[in-house]
């Protein structure tokens, strides 16, 4: 069904943005309050959609909109198109939703910013952006949206940018998002030649008509993509250093939506990925070595964002890897996306809050006790908790084990290996969740008399709050009368496969739990029953020292891409001016061969070169009559 | 009168004009400067929309016998590749005047005699681009180096002399190796069909391989010296080192364009065999410039030389969507000529207030611009998204057309190119970091931000910049007819998809 309304989800926040980047500082007093009226009005638009959807017959949910012709070339043909199907719209309500209350949180952590105004307009600039990439008809749309919200993040994580390493974090966020695009663009270009078109529908249905070879391809090089956008191995070290933003960025774009999005672009390419095994195979694969990855960084953290961050690389981990598994597993990919959208923002702006109260300290050593004097804090923060571990009836518990059956269901080694990554991970999870939890909330109190902790005001708790219901409500909702799943089924096409079941649900929630306990008390022993040191201890394992530095990711970097391409550039630069440009200046002396000569023309004399041009011209003249005598 | 040469005698007019003006009247001169400039620009607005897109012949042409003996005709008419850059080269002269309203005055020469070039290369510009008599053409392409040598040599900074001379003697080496092949294209002519430099009759010439290749490199040689291919590339960093910023951007801007027009008008319309013969050596020459750019700009210190270095990674994109022979390489290309112009444009002309109020060029003697002047900080930063092509902005437009035109097919060369939009990050974002971000360095305090001047030049091209990068159509349409022609008359088709789309499995 066509619909005209499809585009003011965009034009709302977009306009937004507009006006508050072009008034400056006019628009200082009122511009977060403008600014997240747009962001509201989006997500009305949005509900308003979602019920019309709801009203319509199952096969006629998906609403188009076509806007104009966008690039027109030969067979190359690209409409500005949009689609909101049953996948978008979950996305849409969680964009819009989340990014209003973090809106709201934002104007009063940012109330003592000179520039809060400036913040609303790269928020409002997300939401479009985001929005975009979820409701283009299109690949090519969608790498509108897609490094739109590249920008956005680029922008907001540098939004201190006066502080270097800030500026360099953003930049670093870019630069690896762009290997992604990469991807991105290529997977394109491989579907054009192949299929001829570029859209969602065109290549849906042709799909099946292509080579094993080109679905392989394109869905590697998609794949590419979503590990850079949603910081999966091997392009996940940008993610920490995104921390550098404002902690409401934190919670919106580098925990519920923005890095989320290369679980969409999978998912949403389940026709591509269900041809291509190989494809799908790898995406399951660097699913179960991020959610690891992350795990294993997040257990040695003492920066609370950045302890929060190495957990969303492993809840994504999740997604892609519930994305990885196909039919059986699209629909709890995104189940897990949307509640970890819930709970990790909630427990991101818990962060915030934190650091609000405390200075902006963001060591964790330096906290302990704080929920005697931030109780609204510590419980929706402990909500998002019990939901992240995946305590029953929180809403982890519905996603993730679900994700962690249909691994072990995947038949074969496969299975055998990915779920039992997947379970080993929630064990971590527990454990370095549980971890921080104590250190900030329970224990003695580790921070100096500087520090006056207090609990935030209503509209940062409040959102807070909200997102909080959802960390537990939202499992239980989608998976009630297999809801979620049912609603996906048109574009996901999910078929549940029973056949040949390894575990069964009971089996895989008990194991689960079992480990989780474990984990919940390994961390109970380390940090509440002993002492805590202010100081990170020093003598540690070598893996603890390795997770202290992300894994050596960074590191890996730099040795291998970094400094080879700056040698490169520099012998490049020398290269340029002793061969290239130094061959012809010896090809200039040798022509012209007497360096008297040479003096003579370089005179600086300008009148001496216009007399050659009008020698040449005359010679030229010349010529031709002499040739045609 | 025909609208061509209406249009290439009224910036003469005003040189004309001008030149009557004693030379303490600068300001008049300027003004004048740029209200001819502003009529030209209207004038070929007008053009733009009489012109009819659904033909692929010349149009607008007119044609006078200028010197029988030699069948030379003054002869000039344009096809929808011609008009785009004639449209980006007629809107980016107001503004490249109103950017650069100061830009005259530190010159060894008067103010006015700086604007009397500026008008006269508009002229020989717009003749360039509309020439439909080979000898015309050439009589333009050599007449442009003088005002350019002039306005680099007499109005640069720094090396300006060795700079402009180095830009003369590059140029001219080109244009001999043409020459060369013109007369032997002649000769031949006169032996096939009557003496003539009619550019459609030289088309249909008849001659053996041999003869074809050498008389194609005559002509892509000089072309891959204007709008520079790896390693014919070493005279335009120094050249925009030295050039003041409004002469950069009609250099790189504009005049480099002639190099990739001629490729597409000349080389492939007069040499289809050779062209094909010499593709996969172009193509290696284009990657090469896009990755060698690329790397070369991200090395450099001084920001005038890194945007010499985006632009010739930017030709080597344009270059590979010519010879990839396909209609989306091909519009691309020509899409990619008119949004490098403005992008180019908009990079020297916000660098070149950033590098006045500093009086330095050097990217370190920056920082913290962003707290100090917002507005001007901003409109480098979008310029700089234009060069590194962010979808949404016009460039991304082209750069994609060009890349999926060529994988179709050339993959190889399209993979290899599309690193090229990592490094464009690179390229990009080290100067906004150390020029706009970070702590303000001392002594950048007091800068002062955009005037109204400066806003009313800047405002035109970030909005084209930005339209153009969500609604291309009216460009692609003046354009896609002309790109059809072209690879048709070369010999190619576009190569289809894999798939039959009707077969079912």
């Amino acid at each position: 069904m066509t619909s005209n309304s499809l585009v003011y989800l965009i034009a709302l926040p977009l306009f937004g943005a507009a006006v508050l980047l072009l008034s400056g500082r006019r628009s200082d007093r009122w511009g977060h309050i403008f600014g997240t009226l747009m962001s509201a009005g989006s997500f009305a638009v949005g509900v308003s959609l979602f019920l019309k959807m709801l009203g319509n017959p199952t096969g006629e949910r998906a609403l188009t909109q076509k806007l104009f012709s966008w690039i027109s070339v030969g067979s190359f043909q690209v409409d500005a198109g949009l689609l909101a199907d049953q996948l978008s719209i979950c996305f849409v309500l969680l964009i819009t939703g989340v990014g209003t209350l973090i809106h709201v949180y934002s104007i009063a952590y940012m109330s003592h910013d000179l520039d809060r105004r400036r913040f609303f307009a790269y928020l409002n600039f997300f939401i479009a952006a985001m929005l975009l990439l979820v409701l283009g008809d299109s690949y090519l749309n969608l790498y509108v949206g897609w490094e739109g919200v590249g920008l956005a993040s680029y922008l907001l994580i540098g939004f201190w940018n006066q502080k270097p390493t800030y500026a360099t974090a953003a930049k670093k966020a870019f630069v690896a998002n762009r290997v992604g695009d990469m991807g991105l663009s290529l997977a394109i270009m491989i579907a054009f030649a192949t299929l001829g078109t570029v859209s969602f529908q065109g290549v849906k249905e042709h799909a099946s008509q292509a080579s094993t070879g080109s679905l392989t391809a394109i869905g590697i090089m998609l794949l590419v993509a979503a590990t850079g956008k949603s910081a999966q191995f091997p392009l996940q070290a940008w993610l920490g250093d995104a921390m550098a933003g404002p902690t409401p960025v934190s919670a919106l774009i580098h925990a519920a939506t923005m890095v989320t999005a290369g679980v969409y672009l999978i998912t949403r390419s389940n026709f591509i990925f269900d041809l291509a095994p190989t494809a799908q195979l790898a995406v399951a694969i660097i699913g179960a070595i991020t959610l690891l990855f992350g795990a294993i960084i997040g257990m040695a953290k003492d920066d609370i964002k950045k302890a929060l961050a190495a957990s969303t690389m492993s809840q994504i981990g999740y997604m892609v890897l519930g994305a990885g598994l196909g039919p059986a597993g699209y629909a709890f990919a995104i189940m897990h996306l949307l509640t970890h959208g819930f709970f990790k923002a909630g427990m991101f702006l818990g962060a915030g809050s934190v650091m609000h109260g405390m200075n902006d300290e963001v060591n964790m050593r330096r906290y302990g006790g704080l929920r005697k004097f931030m109780p609204i804090t510590f419980a929706t923060f402990g909500l998002g908790y019990l939901a992240i571990i995946g305590v029953p009836p929180f809403a982890g518990f519905y996603s993730k084990d679900k994700i962690i059956e249909v691994a072990f269901n995947a038949g074969g080694v496969k299975g055998i290996a990915l779920g039992t990554a997947a379970l080993l991970g929630a064990m971590i999870t527990a454990f370095y969740m549980t971890r921080v939890v104590i250190l900030t909330f329970a224990g003695s109190k580790r921070w100096d008399d500087k520090a006056h902790p207090h609990e935030s005001p209503f509209l940062m708790w409040a959102p807070m709050v909200l997102l909080a219901l959802g960390s537990v409500a939202s499992g239980f909702f989608f998976t009630h009368g297999n809801s979620l799943r049912n609603w996906l089924a048109p574009v996901v096409e999910a078929t549940p496969s029973h056949e040949g079941e390894l575990l069964s649900p009971a089996v895989v929630s008990i194991l689960a739990l079992v480990l989780v306990a474990i984990g919940v008390g390994y961390a109970i022993i380390k940090y509440l029953l002993n002492e805590v040191p202010q100081v990170a201890p020093a003598d540690v394992t070598v893996f603890t020292k390795a997770a202290r530095k992300d894994l050596l990711q960074d590191n890996f970097n730099e040795a291998v891409f970094m400094r080879p391409g700056q040698s490169l550039t520099r012998g490049l630069q020398v290269a340029d001016t002793k061969l290239i440009d130094g061959a012809v200046h010896g090809i200039a002396r040798l022509a012209i061969g007497s360096g008297n000569l040479l003096r003579k023309t370089q005179t600086g004399f300008v009148r001496s070169y216009a007399m050659w041009i009008l020698a040449g011209a005359i010679a030229l003249v010349a010529t031709i009559w002499v040739v045609t005598l | 009168m025909n609208m061509l040469t209406s249009l290439m005698l009224l910036p003469l007019i005003g040189a004309l004009l001008i030149s009557a003006l004693p030379t303490t009247k600068s300001l008049l001169a300027k003004q004048m400067t740029l209200g001819t400039t502003l009529l030209v620009a209207i004038g070929v607005i007008v053009m733009a929309i009489r012109f009819d897109t659904s033909k692929t012949d010349l149009q607008f042409v007119e044609t006078h016998s200028w010197i029988p003996t030699f069948g030379i005709n003054y002869s000039v008419g344009v096809d929808g590749i011609a008009l785009v850059l004639i449209i980006l080269s007629a809107l980016l002269a107001p503004i490249v005047v109103l950017a650069g309203w100061n830009e005259s005055s530190g010159g060894r020469w008067s103010a006015k005699t700086f604007y009397i070039l500026v008008l006269v290369l508009e002229t020989m510009i717009i003749g360039v681009f509309s020439a439909n008599d080979l000898f015309l053409f050439y009589v333009f392409f050599e007449a442009m180096l003088i005002p350019v040598y002039f306005l680099i040599g007499g109005y640069g900074t720094g090396q300006r002399n060795a700079a402009a001379v180095k830009f003369l003697i590059y140029s001219l080496l080109g244009g001999l190796l043409m020459l060369a092949s013109i007369i032997a294209l002649y000769v031949l002519s006169g032996e096939q069909s009557g003496h003539t430099f009619n550019i459609n009759t030289l088309s249909q010439l008849q001659m053996s391989s041999t003869t074809q290749n050498l008389l194609f490199l005559g002509f892509f040689i000089a072309f891959a010296i204007k709008a520079p291919l790896w390693p014919l590339h070493t005279w335009l960093p120094d050249a925009a080192q030295s050039a003041t910023p409004g002469t950069s951007v009609l250099l790189l801007g504009i005049l480099d364009k002639v190099g990739t027009f001629g490729m597409i008008r000349y080389c492939l319309t007069l040499f289809p065999e050779a062209s094909k013969t010499f593709t996969p050596l172009i193509l290696v020459l284009a990657v090469i410039s896009i990755i060698y750019g690329a790397f070369l700009a991200i090395g450099q210190k001084d920001l005038k030389r890194l945007i010499a270095f985006t632009s010739i990674s930017h030709f080597g994109f344009i270059t590979m969507g010519i010879f990839a022979m396909t209609s989306q390489g091909h519009s691309g290309a020509t899409l990619y000529m008119f949004n490098h112009g403005f992008s180019t444009a908009a990079l020297f002309i916000v660098g070149g207030w950033m590098m006045s109020r500093r009086g330095s060029s050097k990217i370190s003697d920056f920082g913290g611009l962003q707290r100090v002047t917002p507005v001007m900080a901003w409109s480098f930063f979008i310029a700089g998204m234009s060069s590194l092509a962010l979808p949404g902005l016009s460039s991304f437009v082209s750069e994609f057309l060009v890349l999926v035109g060529t994988y179709t097919r050339y993959p190889v060369a399209a993979i290899i190119g599309t690193f090229g939009i990592v490094l464009a990050a690179l390229y990009i974002l080290i100067p906004v970091q150390r020029a706009l971000h970070g702590p303000t360095m001392p002594g950048n305090e007091a800068l002062s931000d955009l005037n109204l001047r400066e806003k009313i030049a800047i405002a035109p091209v970030i909005a084209i910049i930005i339209a153009l990068g969500f609604y291309p159509s009216p460009l692609l349409n003046i354009i896609n007819p002309a790109s059809t022609h072209t690879i048709t008359q070369a010999g190619f088709t576009d190569p289809l998809a894999q798939i039959d789309p009707k077969a079912g499995k």
